[in-house]
């Protein structure tokens, strides 16, 4: 989020522009539960869709009562979080403290609450399978407060510790990627595995559904990183494309490894390959130019096939790959801007990436990044998971494991597969 | 009468209809079915996870004929179904007490 205006007046191309990839950011949420509910066996489609969408509701609540207030509002000391004083969304259409936007600042809060949903959204992808719905609605509503909230504050407040260190994160590397990457190790080490993994098969139940929604997250992650100039002009071109080029080399980074390793090209490497190349460039898309970019999306394409094997090695079943695709590809795409940040892309770049001769000094500066928002994402996370399962429970009962969330948990099944399944009578 | 059951790979299914057919077969019933035999299963591979999928799509058909027509069903059947590699099949025979036709109330080899 790094505002080169000066002007506090209202431009209504820039205005235009950030309410048509408010849209484009909300899409992406739907395109999550269809990336998702594609992976899962077909017992829990409905379930895994019904996590994304729930999402849309409940943190559209928490982000205008104190969530946004929490992130942007000014600081109360040390960088670390905002003040009440936007709570409820009082006094927000006055002013975005410290920005000098071209946009109304309503239309700010609501491009920033579409990330804020994202992101606590993605989290439903490691647990799924396994965890009850109340329980999924309590953990959601409390970690976007006291994980995301803070963290968006630290990154893209200008009075936040990690902006004032010098960080560079353009679309949410560490807000979004590593903070929910990191969150999904620590959720799915307090729930446990599913039932039977790793000796069971869970494959996927539909892969069209899960390309389709690779489809939606990627048209929808133009807005995400492009909206992220705050304005319509020569950096949200820069990032549009960046953008799509790193989704491009992801698909082809994995699936070039995959056909060597296993002997085949696969769909779901392809829709893999392409979301790790989007997640990577989302910190970098405004610092990086073309080439580097499509560098990036293929190392992270690369990268994250590999570290999908961490979850055997060490034994943690996150189940739709978040750390090895998120958490991954963003610490990549992070440390990418200290490696090739540009000053000829991005003006408010001082020191440019170690590759183009500007030194380590922002290197350092994303590796302070990465660390620090790993850190409190994964420790935040564990200790609301921890108390969440001390008290209300997170796990459904066997049984309704077994049988499957969608009907154990919504009473509704996803597909009717046979003639004799759709005979019943009203009761 | 006899009960003629076949489990045949999916690809040959067309062939096996048009088969009994030609020899004057005049219903058969299908199914989508599941097993193994020698054959076992396959690998499938998702995210570089591979999994050995144990039982593999096939297809049950089923045909009710006199007893002096079991041989020459049996035969096309067999003929049409053939690739000469292994997981081609089974065929298998049973002995029927009664056939009805519900439509008619017709019983024994005149409903078939």
């Amino acid at each position: 989020m790094h505002l080169l205006t000066e002007v506090a007046q209202v431009n209504s191309g820039d205005t235009a522009w950030i309410i048509v990839c408010t849209a484009l950011v909300l899409l992406m949420t739907p395109g999550l539960a269809f990336f998702y509910a594609g992976m899962v066996r077909s017992k829990h489609a409905l379930a895994m869709i019904m996590q994304s969408f729930v999402t849309i509701a409940i943190v559209s609540v928490t982000w205008v009562l104190v969530g946004y207030s929490l992130a942007f509002d000014h600081d109360v000391g040390g960088g670390l979080v905002g003040g009440l004083h936007l709570a409820g969304l009082a006094h927000a259409e006055v002013a975005v403290p410290g920005m000098h936007l071209t946009v109304p600042p309503l239309a700010f809060v609501a491009f920033q609450m579409m990330f804020a949903i994202l992101t606590a959204a993605l989290l439903s992808g490691a647990s799924a399978d396994r965890m009850r719905f109340g329980a999924f609605v309590t953990f959601i509503a409390i970690w976007s407060v006291v994980v995301y909230a803070p963290l968006a504050h630290w990154t893209w407040s200008p009075q936040g510790w990690l902006h004032q260190a010098g960080l560079l994160d353009f679309a949410g590397g560490t807000v979004v990627e590593i903070c929910s990457g990191a969150s999904a190790l620590a959720l799915v080490l307090v729930i446990g595995p599913r039932r039977g993994w790793p000796r069971e098969m869970m494959a996927p139940h539909n892969l069209p559904l899960t390309l389709l929604g690779a489809g939606l997250l990627w048209f929808g992650w133009i807005g995400f990183n492009a909206g992220s100039a705050l304005s319509a002009g020569y950096l949200a071109a820069s990032a549009a494309l960046a953008t799509h080029l790193s989704g491009v080399g992801g698909m082809i980074g994995w699936l070039v490894c995959e056909k060597r390793l296993t002997g085949k090209a696969t769909t779901l490497g392809a829709a893999s390959g392409a979301v790790a190349g989007l997640v990577a460039i989302t910190p970098a898309a405004g610092f990086l130019s073309p080439l580097p970019a499509l560098l990036l999306g293929a190392t992270a394409g690369v990268v994250s096939l590999f570290a999908v094997r961490l979850k055997f090695r060490f034994k943690y079943d996150d189940s739709l790959d978040v750390v090895a695709v998120h958490y991954v590809g963003g610490v990549i795409g992070t440390l990418f801007v200290g490696l090739f940040a540009a000053a000829a892309v991005n003006p408010s770049v001082r020191h440019q990436g170690l590759l183009l001769g500007g030194g380590p000094t922002q290197l350092a500066r994303q590796g302070v990044g990465v660390l620090a928002a790993t850190t409190f994402a994964f420790t935040a996370t564990y200790a609301i998971a921890w108390v969440l399962r001390a008290t209300i429970g997170l796990r459904v009962e066997p049984d309704e494991e077994t049988e499957g969330l969608d009907s154990s948990q919504h009473a509704e099944t996803a597909y009717e597969f046979t003639a004799t399944s759709g005979l019943g009578r009203i009761s | 009468m006899k009960l003629i059951t076949a489990i045949v790979k999916p690809f040959r299914v067309g062939d096996v209809r048009d088969a009994l057919r030609d020899i004057g077969v005049l219903g058969l019933t299908v199914s989508d079915a599941q097993g193994y035999g020698r054959q076992r299963g396959h690998t499938e591979v998702y995210r570089g996870a591979e999994y050995q999928i144990d039982f593999v799509p096939k297809i049950r058909m089923e045909v009710l004929t006199d007893d002096d027509d079991a041989a020459h069903v049996i035969e096309a059947i067999v003929t049409a179904a053939r690739t000469g590699k292994i997981g081609d099949g089974k065929v298998w025979v049973h002995n029927v007490e009664e056939v009805v036709r519900v439509r008619t109330g017709e019983r024994g080899a005149g409903a078939i």
